[in-house]
Order: C-alpha cells, then structure tokens, then sequence
C-alpha cells in the first residue's frame, strides 16, 4: 500500500516522515521516531498506557492512525519536563508521593492528568478519580496517584500539599 | 494488533465523502472517531479497502438551534456535547448520557454521529435519540434525506443506512422548559458497555405525568423505544403500582444476549430497575 506524507509536532519538535495508512499512532511513535514513553498495554484501547496529549486532548495512541494526526501537535511523556529540564510538577508529585510502583502505567497517567489540570485546575479527589478513569494501574491501587495528582495541582498553584488525613 | 492495509481518503466536504464512498461500495467505510472501527480492525472483524476520514469536513462540526430544535453536527464528540452550554441548558440529557459513555480518551474522540450511525446495540445514544425523537440527516446519492432515530435501527449493525450514506447531523426537538429526564446506565465497570440502560424524558403537570417517553439500550439487538410503558404512565402521578405496570411493559419487550453481562432475565430485570431509577430522578427534577 503506498505511503503516505504525515507532518506533526511532537513536543515541539516538527517531523515529517512516510507512514503506511493502517499504521497506528503509537507505532509510530514508538518505532518510527524512538519515542518509547507512551507504551502498549492492552491494544484494545481500555488501559490507557499509550495516552498522549493530542491537539489539546488525551487521546490512545493505539486507536488513532498515524495519518489521522497530520497536522496535529503532541506531547508526550519525553515532552513533560520543563525547558530548563527540572521535573513538571507532576513528575514531581509521581515522585514525592510515591505515585508509582511497576510505572508502566505513569505516562500515560502523567500525560492524561496534564490535560485534566489543564481543564479543572483544582480538581476535587473524586473529579481526579472520574478524570483518570481511562487509565489502569495494577499496582498502586490508585491511592498514591491521586495524592500526585493532588500534589501537583497544589504546586502549580503554589501552594504547598497538605496531605488529607486517613 | 495491525490493522489490514487500505487506502485513506480524506475528503473536505460532505459531497466529495458521499461521492467516495458511493464509487467505493462495499469496500469503503466512512470513520468518525474511529473508536469502535479501529478496534474493529485490529482485530480484523472489519478490514475496509479504503478509509474514508470524515475529520476533513467542517460542515460536520457544530451545534446550532434551528426554530424548535437542536441540529449538532455528526462530527461533533461526546466531550463537547458534555461541554456545551447550549445543551446543557436545553436538552441537558446529552450532557448527563455523554459523561456514561466509555472513559475521558474515547470521549474527546468519540463522535456522536459514529455512536448513532454504527447500529451497535451497546452504544447509548440511540435510545436517547428514540426517547427524544431525534431525527438524523442523511446525505446520500440522491440527496439529502431525514430518518427518524425509530425508524433507524434494524438490528445489531443493520440501519437504516445505504452504501454511499453519510449521517451528516442529528435534529433533536427541545423538550419543553421543565422537563425531567435521566439516562440510568448499569455497568460493570468504566468503560463498559451497559448490562442494561434506561433513558427518561417527561413532563409533569399539577402533579401528573403529561408527556413521556422511554429508551432503552442494550436489552435487544437495537435499542427500543417503550411505547407502551409510556401509554400506561401518562395520566398517572407515578404512583409505585403504575410504575410498577410500566415497568413490566418495558421488560416485556426486551430480548437481550446473555453474555458476560449476565444472563437474559437478569439483563432483562436491571432494565426494570434503570427504568425505575431513570423514572424517579426525572419526576424529582421535572417542574410542575
């Protein structure tokens, strides 16, 4: 089948490259372009493992063809960290918080839960909850998670995070 | 998963898709959001020849009043419906139903025209739109055409739909101010299908039901519209025993698959109770 032309941004970074139609957005992020943060869960678009920010919304990388996001800019989990290359205050919350354990879920999480505190900059816990519910983690049992994400918020509105009693 | 190779269209307009699509014939397939074809083709249960995108067309996007109705546009996905302040104000169900289908990512994606077009039992607009009396825009070879969402669906992936067809918007009549409505979904867990859905719009007057209507998705090979559930409780203050009569009605003509959802009975049952819950949320938000 002949390739087609896709040009794209991928955390800032414009790329132009030949992809065949049927070849899938994490495909080709992963083994075209060598950008190996998004991961392949499930394949059946329920994990959320291959999330990345696409034109302002969290889309799975397995269901979207690469020549669908022509045009389109994307940010990935390579593209989260500041310019000055200290950590997005949610690594740092993923961090601080113990927000992961395997971390084969977390970037997908971060780069789901970017786009919620894009939207809803102080989420409530069961909003955070609600937001995150395409992504799956096997480990954590989401506790930890929501307290990154929480973390995060409250850096971002500096203000320091005072952990919810138990 | 690798989907089969096919060629990929990207038409810009409406007239350019249907012209595609009516040349391609069987090897031709219209994609939306894609998020349930794509899955489709991975596993290899569909693999078109060509793909023709409909993302291209701007005409498909947007929301617009028109007299008494809504006509939100085919491309539009279930998180603008969730985020419009149009609807949110005058068909607020949408909002309510959108927030139930799937998870955040298939939201952003998903389109409404794609949920209602694709003719799978699970999808949970179509008995919304039969609940509302929604009627869908066809463009087609020779034309445009309306089909009302009643008439639509012919069992599981089988509409109303012919080769060459594109669904180009959906035209909802507003209910009227102070309606009640509910969309009560069980299911398993995020992102799943419903066991068993139960779409409620009314009107209530000095305390008496005016005007109802009932969708229900998933309990048979297309979703239904409860005709006669209605006809017993308009008039009625939904009293439990009335209610209780509607109910039954509206099992009566269920069919569902048993499958890891359930078995029938049981599928057919937790339709009762989403009628029952559906029934109770709208009578308390309904004015009059």
């Amino acid at each position: 089948m002949a390739k087609s032309q896709v040009s794209m941004k991928v955390n800032g970074k414009t790329v132009e490259e030949l992809v065949e139609p049927r070849t899938l957005l994490i495909h080709f992020l992963r083994d075209q372009l060598n950008i190996t943060g998004p991961h392949i869960g499930c394949e059946t678009s329920h994990c959320g493992a291959c999330t990345v920010d696409l034109d302002g919304k969290s889309v799975k990388s397995c269901t979207v063809f690469a020549v669908q996001a022509n045009g389109a800019d994307i940010r990935t989990i390579e593209g989260m960290a500041n310019a000055d290359g200290t950590l997005h205050a949610l690594q740092e919350g993923f961090r601080e918080m113990h927000g992961l354990q395997c971390g084969f879920c977390t970037p997908g999480m971060i780069v789901r839960a970017y786009r919620l505190l894009q939207e809803n900059k102080s989420p409530s816990e069961e909003e955070i909850r609600y937001g995150i519910s395409g992504n799956l983690c096997r480990c954590t049992g989401y506790q930890n998670i929501v307290k990154a994400i929480q973390f995060a918020a409250a850096k971002l509105h500096g203000v320091p995070f005072q952990e919810a009693a138990e | 998963m690798i989907p089969g190779a096919f060629a990929y269209h990207r038409p810009t307009s409406v007239k350019e898709a249907v012209g595609l699509l009516a040349q391609l014939g069987d090897d031709g397939r219209a994609l939306a959001g894609g998020h349930s074809l794509i899955p489709m083709m991975k596993l290899r249960l569909a693999s078109p020849a060509h793909l023709v995108d409909l993302a291209g067309i701007a005409e498909l996007k947007g929301t617009r009043s028109d007299g008494n109705d809504i006509v939100i546009g085919a491309m539009t996905t279930q998180h603008d419906l969730a985020g419009s302040e149009l609807l949110g104000a005058k068909v607020p169900i949408l909002r309510e139903t959108s927030l139930q289908i799937s998870d955040p990512q298939v939201r952003y994606v998903g389109t409404l025209g794609g949920n209602v077009a694709n003719g799978d039992p699970g999808n949970d607009m179509p008995a919304v739109m039969m609940c509302l009396g929604a009627s869908y825009h066809v463009m087609g070879k020779g034309g445009e055409r309306r089909i009302a969402a009643r008439d639509f669906y012919q069992g599981a992936y089988f509409t109303a739909l012919e080769g060459g067809d594109v669904l180009t918007a959906v035209r909802i009549p507003v209910p009227a101010a102070g309606h009640g409505y509910a969309y009560e979904k069980l299911k398993r867990k995020i992102g799943d299908y419903a066991t068993a859905a139960a779409a409620v719009v009314l009107t209530m007057s000095g305390g008496k039901v005016l005007s109802c209507s009932i969708g229900l998705t998933n309990v048979a090979e297309t979703p239904l519209w409860a005709e006669e559930a209605v006809k017993i409780l308009v008039g009625s203050a939904l009293d439990a025993a009335t209610v209780k009569k509607a109910v039954a009605a509206a099992e009566a003509i269920t069919a569902p698959a048993a499958d890891a959802r359930g078995p029938a009975h049981y599928r057919t049952k937790m339709a009762g109770v989403m009628l029952t819950r559906a029934l109770a949320r709208a009578k308390a938000r309904a004015r009059g």
